[in-house]
């Protein structure tokens, strides 16, 4: 009795403690998740905080003449008197015509210079499409210098600096004032390739070398993995051989993607002679950085199928191909997909691998097939992060942006998928 | 389901041996080579595409040596048809191009460039002396007690070196060494200021490299990455670290920086235009002449490039940091670089 009741005494001291202990523990759990939150709601305010901007372009508004005397040009449509033109004056003309007080030649320039260096060619190119044209007065809309959209987005902002001269400054405060210059949503950026001109510079060109390069290797990876995945799970005999193979699977699956680059030059374009640069060589890569993932995921969706119901088809007399492709197969299907989804997912966002394939490269043309030459959303925040022009601080933080929609949708995909399509015994 | 595997397997290696037929037809020039040289070739190649019906070419930022490689590999579509280089072509790599076919090659002097140390605006000003620049970053320094060896460095603060240095530790942030501003900023600044001491000069040229070109390892200089970017933030926020940079960088940063001055003189268009600012060094590119009119527009790019609205005074290429050569040196360079006059090798 005295035995039993000190046991109990026993139990209950020490019951405190270890609920003490418990506490802590749950603590040390909520801390570390309260710390990742933390860690995330900051990265996440100042991407945002830094980028939001970038989806702002500045832009001026002018009503130019487009006088054939001041551009020495009588026909547009022939291409000597075109590249001989001053496409530039009826963009002076128009800015001394808001300015009125601006005579010299040093001044003029300074005053052109508000304005991209795109503007003439915009004027060029509209000739050239409407010969017509000539000699009239056309309102037109130009994007203006970064340094201009600089100073009207940032001008208190001391991680900027203000590369705009004092009278600069004066004209754009005065035309900003006349509603000449104004802000609008900045939809340059969706639908162009890259440029050096922050305000003409676009994320269409990496968008679409993302999309070819993501299609080259699911084609690639989905069925290769799938396949590689049915067989080593229900086809393969146990054996050393399949062994050696199933630990150099998981060990591809942890090689630094940077090997899978130094794999691709020296076969695809080293061996197989294909062009640098392109989205074929690119998605290859990809494939097999990201091949090891998707059959280890395939192959834990595999074996998560119930023995149950292979062996009720077994019973009645199924083969074992009948067996997995009618059984097996459809049930792991959603598993198979959330792992490639994942896969691919990282594979949007991988730079290290494409660096030495060719695909960080300054290209301009949007890419219009698998074998011209592209580059991925990822590489062009890198190259855009890393150029001097003070716009392309908000431009690099708008593309994190919009590469980390592409990733949240791809994942919410793969959720959506499991949740829809998985069943549960 | 084996007998499917392996048709798979086999259309999967039909279709590698399908497109890997080499030697494929391309309209776009490719253009590698030096990250000095790429801020312009980027800016002209933009332009020719914009103000042509050639597409814009690719560039791709390889650093010199990288693109020499790629560039002399070979003649033939899958190889690149220009380099941009921070530093002449070395004979090695001459006769590397030679022995892979390249035969003519067209060099192309475009301007220069200089290196700059600077700082955060609040930092102490700094104004040195070559020889006090390579005291401060060496990893072996002459004896400061005299004598003709070599000590490890034992300089912590920059008032060690000489009173009239601010009394703060040295602390220097700098490119790594696969950048070509790094080899220059070693053989112009560095060499250049070893060179004052006469035991060190007369010493035999490899001999003098390995005194020369060693920068410390013991945390006074830091080997930043590529991106000169984070350099910059770095120096706005920590005073007191000076930065190893490309003259452009830091004119696109003028409000937050600000520049020392090195043996009096300090950095800018003009001191480096007229070589009396010490730290500058030539751009180059080369052209492959066998591609001329193999990938259509490459004359029409050297044009561009080397037209006065290009790399003239008033150019455009000045408005992103360009230091320009003198008139007479440009217009001929424009001259030989539109007759596409090639290299024989006695040049460099």
């Amino acid at each position: 009795m005295t035995d039993q009741r000190s046991q109990a005494e026993i139990v209950r001291q020490s019951l405190k403690r270890r609920y003490r202990k418990e506490r802590r523990f749950r603590l040390y759990g909520m801390t570390a998740i309260v710390i990742a939150l933390a860690s995330l709601f900051i990265l996440f305010a100042d991407i945002i905080g830094k980028g939001y901007t970038g989806f702002i372009k500045t832009t001026i508004t002018l009503e130019v003449t487009l006088d054939s005397e001041a551009m020495y040009l009588d026909d547009p449509t022939d291409a000597d008197q075109r590249s001989m033109a001053d496409f530039n004056a009826p963009i002076i003309n128009a800015l001394s015509d808001l300015i009125p007080g601006v005579e010299n030649r040093a001044a003029q320039r300074e005053l052109s210079r508000l304005v991209g260096s795109y503007g003439a060619s915009q004027i060029r190119d509209m000739l050239r499409a409407n010969p017509e044209l000539l000699n009239t007065t056309q309102t037109m809309t130009f994007l203006a210098h970064d340094r201009v959209s600089v100073y009207v987005k940032h001008a208190d902002n001391p991680n900027y600096s203000i590369r705009l001269s004092e009278q600069q400054q004066a004209w754009v405060d005065e035309l900003v004032e006349k509603g000449v210059i104004e802000t609008s949503f900045n939809d340059v950026l969706f639908s162009s390739g890259d440029s050096r001109e922050p305000s003409n510079a676009g994320i269409l060109g990496a968008v679409v070398g993302s999309l070819l390069t993501m299609v080259v290797t699911l084609v690639i990876a989905f069925p290769v993995g799938v396949a590689a995945a049915i067989y080593l799970e229900e086809f393969a005999p146990q054996n050393r051989f399949t062994d050696f193979i199933e630990v150099n699977i998981n060990n591809l699956a942890a090689v630094p993607s940077i090997i899978f680059g130094l794999l691709g030059l020296a076969v695809f374009i080293g061996l197989f002679g294909m062009p640098r640069s392109v989205p074929v060589v690119g998605g290859l890569v990809l494939a097999l950085m990201t091949l090891p993932t998707i059959i280890i995921s395939s192959r834990a969706a595999i074996k998560s199928v119930p023995p149950s119901i292979r062996e009720a088809a077994e019973g009645i007399g199924a083969s074992k191909m009948q067996v997995v492709l009618h059984h097996v197969l459809p049930l792991a299907m959603p598993g198979m997909l959330t792992g490639s989804i994942i896969g691919m997912a990282q594979a949007l966002g991988e730079t290290a691998p494409l660096l030495l394939i060719g695909m960080v490269a300054f290209i301009v043309e949007i890419p219009d097939g698998f074998f011209s030459s592209a580059t991925v959303l990822p590489v062009q925040v890198y190259l855009w992060a890393t150029s001097a022009e003070q716009g392309f601080i908000e431009l690099a933080s708008a593309g994190i942006m919009i590469l980390l929609t592409f990733l949240i949708s791809m994942n919410a995909l793969a959720i959506w998928l499991r949740k829809r399509l998985e069943r549960r015994w | 389901m084996k007998l499917k595997a392996a048709l798979a397997s086999v259309a999967l290696a039909g279709s590698i041996a399908a497109v890997s037929t080499p030697a494929m037809a391309r309209d776009t020039i490719n253009i590698v080579g030096s990250s000095t040289v790429y801020p312009f070739a980027t800016v002209v190649a933009e332009r020719f595409g914009r103000n042509t019906d050639f597409p814009t070419p690719k560039l791709e930022s390889t650093g010199s040596g990288g693109g020499l490689k790629l560039f002399c590999d070979g003649i033939g579509t899958q190889y690149a048809d220009i380099t941009n280089a921070s530093r002449r072509m070395k004979t090695s790599e001459f006769e590397n191009c030679q022995a892979n076919g390249v035969k003519d090659i067209v060099e192309v002097r475009i301007g220069s460039d200089g290196i700059v140390i600077a700082s955060g605006n609040d930092a102490p000003e700094l104004n040195l002396s070559l020889q006090q620049l390579f005291l401060a970053l060496a990893k072996d320094v002459p004896n400061p007690d005299g004598g003709d060896n070599l000590v490890a460095n034992p300089y912590e603060k920059w008032s060690d070196i000489s009173s009239d240095l601010p009394n703060i530790e040295i602390s220097v942030m700098g490119p790594p060494p696969t950048s070509g501003t790094r080899d220059a900023f070693v053989e112009i600044a560095m060499e250049g200021g070893c060179k004052k001491y006469d035991w060190i000069k007369s010493m035999g040229k490899s001999e003098m490299r390995g005194v020369c070109h060693n920068l410390r390892e013991d945390g006074a200089f830091i080997e930043a990455g590529e991106n000169d970017n984070l350099i910059v933030q770095r120096l706005i926020r920590d005073n007191g670290t000076y930065g190893v940079f490309g003259f452009s960088f830091f004119d696109e940063n003028r409000g937050q920086l600000q520049v020392a001055e090195i043996d009096g003189v300090a950095p800018s268009q003009d001191t480096i235009g007229d070589d009396s600012y010490p730290v500058a060094r030539s751009m180059f590119f080369y052209v492959k002449k066998a591609h001329v009119d193999v990938v259509p527009g490459i004359q029409e790019y050297v044009s561009e490039f080397t037209s006065e609205g290009a790399w003239g005074d008033n150019g455009y290429l000045v408005d992103v940091g360009l230091i320009p050569n003198p008139r007479n040196v440009r217009i001929q360079a424009a001259k030989d670089a539109q007759a596409l006059k090639t290299m024989t090798g006695n040049e460099l």
